[in-house]
């Protein structure tokens, strides 16, 4: 894809820790705009660690985050919301607001982000919520809604601000193969789109091959590999040769 | 971004994009007034996004009411950004309506009808397992009665002591200075042994409990709904009343009544205080006109309910447990009408009792 250009994200020697454990080890990673880049690894590996400290849910022990050649490790809450409001993110249960319903839920970054009116913003979220395919489900309350559908809701909040990046923890959790395929395909006609650049946390062997750009493989903390999916499979690291070998039936 | 007017036309330019669209709506919306265009012009666009289209949109159905309107000139990766984000196609789409007011008084009274008839059920249930609990612990962990014990009894000690110091304390000084005036010391005694062995005592005890065991009673029954683990029990074939509920109605049953005994003790404590550091009553006089005046009867009406005062406290924890509905936030949401239900019911309750047994 677009190689050449400048990292979109670039993290340099991130170091976490929760007390005394090292999660993270010197990661260093590059992420280009326009790719769909998946971080997998087993369970435990510091995965959904890395996205947290990326985007600064966790404070990490040491190491650089820059976001469109900005560092944001040490950036004053309101320079850093300025970015927040250009990235989006899907959590692993959806991470909708319970209290109110799926269009309030969308609603809220656009009332709270922008000054369209009320009329715009209807338009917006119906749109946004009709592309997740979720028109029918508009008025209901997260309670009611199903898990992949509770995820869908949560990615039309996500992309409600039309986000130049998508990070998703475990988008296929959860989730029975039809649907977690169905919402593959709808992160990638996302994509393209709205030209996103893609972050996800999975360990769906299934998703990967359909939908990876990149990846990079942890393990134990540590960075195994990082590139394309066809050079991961012929690099011969014993790791991910038997994450891929299990996996495949 | 710009946008202007010329032969029947509205010509944009620039970024369509959500930061301006504010102001360009502002400055359209005054063109609109004066003029109808015809013609849409989106040659000059460089950049647009979902609140640029929704825009258009809009312009789109104020203008085709008036009559045809034809947008025209969009790149190709613009007009595919307005086809991805047109509302225009979409089903039309309204909230559901909302209740009037006749009808939310309707719907609630159906609904508290029902909620006294389910916990009238799950209550016979509950009274029917704690008897046959007396005889037989089957599908009850040993040593439970005496965990709930400390937990619903002993632990609520010091709180009860404390309120009811205060209670006492505040009784008598506020009718010390009453009886001061007729020179009527001596009967603070009376007053205070008649008020908290009849009223206070029993009631604040309850109100205390319904707070915090009956929150607990409810809140940990939620939970245990919400994450299935009543349905495991059942699978386990296990009755939930018997492995939850009854080793707290037992517990309560038998805690309440000393936590009572407890409050008064304490109550007579504080307003004791009172009598003789304010009215100058011996203490041997306020003991002895303490007991005169106290009833056996007072004493086992007053026992008698807060057993009845815990029943309920019991059985209503239980009941919005079991009914709770929608994850984590049901949880809340059934521990607050737990308290509230549980108080409320206390307070009738104990009005039932002072009518019954003047």
């Amino acid at each position: 894809m677009s190689a050449k250009l400048e990292p979109i994200i670039s993290v340099r020697n991130l170091v976490a820790k929760y007390g005394e454990r090292t999660i993270l080890d010197d990661i260093s990673v590059d992420i280009f705009p326009g790719e769909v880049t998946i971080i997998l690894g087993g369970s435990g590996c510091g995965k959904t660690t890395l996205l947290k400290n990326i985007l600064r849910l966790q404070e990490p022990f040491a190491g650089s985050v820059q976001f469109w050649g900005q560092e944001v490790l040490n950036l004053e809450e309101k320079d850093f919301s300025a970015i927040l409001k250009r990235i989006g993110m899907l959590f692993q249960n959806g991470a909708l607001l319970n209290s109110i319903s799926v269009y309030e839920n969308v609603s809220i970054p656009l009332e709270l982000h922008t000054d369209l009116s009320a009329e715009l913003r209807d338009r917006i979220i119906k749109v946004k919520l009709s592309l997740v395919r979720l028109s029918e489900a508009i008025y209901k309350f997260p309670s009611e809604l199903s898990g992949g559908m509770k995820k869908r809701a949560a990615l039309a909040r996500a992309i409600a601000l039309d986000p130049q990046i998508l990070f998703c923890d475990e988008p296929s959790a959860g989730l029975d193969p039809l649907t977690s395929a169905a919402l593959d395909e709808l992160i990638l006609e996302l994509r393209k789109q709205l030209n996103m650049t893609i972050v996800i946390v999975t360990h769906e062997l299934a998703s990967i091959h359909r939908i990876a750009d990149k990846v990079i493989f942890l393990d134990n903390g540590k960075m195994l590999f990082n590139g394309t999916l066809q050079a991961a499979l012929q690099a011969g690291i014993p790791e991910i040769d038997t994450f891929f070998k299990v996996g495949k039936f | 971004m710009n946008c202007t007017f010329q032969q029947n036309g509205l010509y944009f330019s620039g970024k369509l994009t959500a930061a301006g669209i504010p102001q360009l709506q502002r400055e359209v919306n005054a063109l609109l007034k004066h003029n109808t265009p015809a013609l849409i012009d989106l040659k000059e666009i460089e950049q647009i996004d979902s609140a640029g289209v929704a825009f258009l949109d809009e312009i789109h159905t104020r203008l085709a009411k008036k009559g045809l309107l034809l947008f025209q000139g969009a790149s190709p990766e613009i007009q595919a950004v307005i086809d991805t984000f047109s509302s225009i196609k979409l089903p039309v789409q309204t909230p559901e309506r909302e209740m009037g007011w006749f009808e939310k008084l309707g719907d609630s009274a159906v609904n508290a009808a029902n909620n006294f008839y389910q916990s009238l059920l799950l209550a016979s249930e509950i009274y029917y397992y704690a008897l046959v609990g007396l005889f037989s612990h089957k599908g009850q962990r040993k040593g439970s009665f005496v965990q709930q014990a400390a937990l619903l009894g002993s632990q609520a000690l010091p709180i009860v002591a404390l309120l009811s110091f205060i209670i006492g304390f505040i009784l008598s000084l506020q009718s010390a200075v009453q009886l001061k005036n007729f020179g009527a010391n001596v009967f603070i005694a009376d007053l205070l042994a008649v008020t908290m062995v009849r009223e206070m005592g029993p009631m604040m005890t309850a109100i205390i409990v319904a707070g915090r065991s009956g929150s607990a009673i409810a809140s940990e029954i939620a939970t245990m709904q919400v994450t299935e683990e009543i349905d495991a029990l059942r699978i386990m074939a296990l009755n939930p009343i018997r492995y939850v509920v009854i080793p707290k109605f037992h517990a309560i049953t038998v805690v309440m009544p000393l936590l009572v005994a407890f409050s008064i003790l304490v109550g007579e404590i504080g307003g004791g205080l009172i009598a003789i550091g304010y009215l100058d009553v011996s203490l041997p006089t306020f003991i002895q006109r303490s007991i005169e005046i106290t009833m056996l009867k007072d004493l086992v009406v007053s026992f008698g309910k807060s057993i009845v005062f815990a029943w309920a406290i019991v059985i209503i924890g239980a009941y919005f447990g079991f009914q709770v509905k929608g994850g984590a936030e049901g949880v809340g949401k059934a521990t607050t009408s737990s308290v509230v239900a549980s108080i409320f019911a206390v307070i009738v309750l104990d009005a039932i009792f002072s009518l019954l047994y003047l």
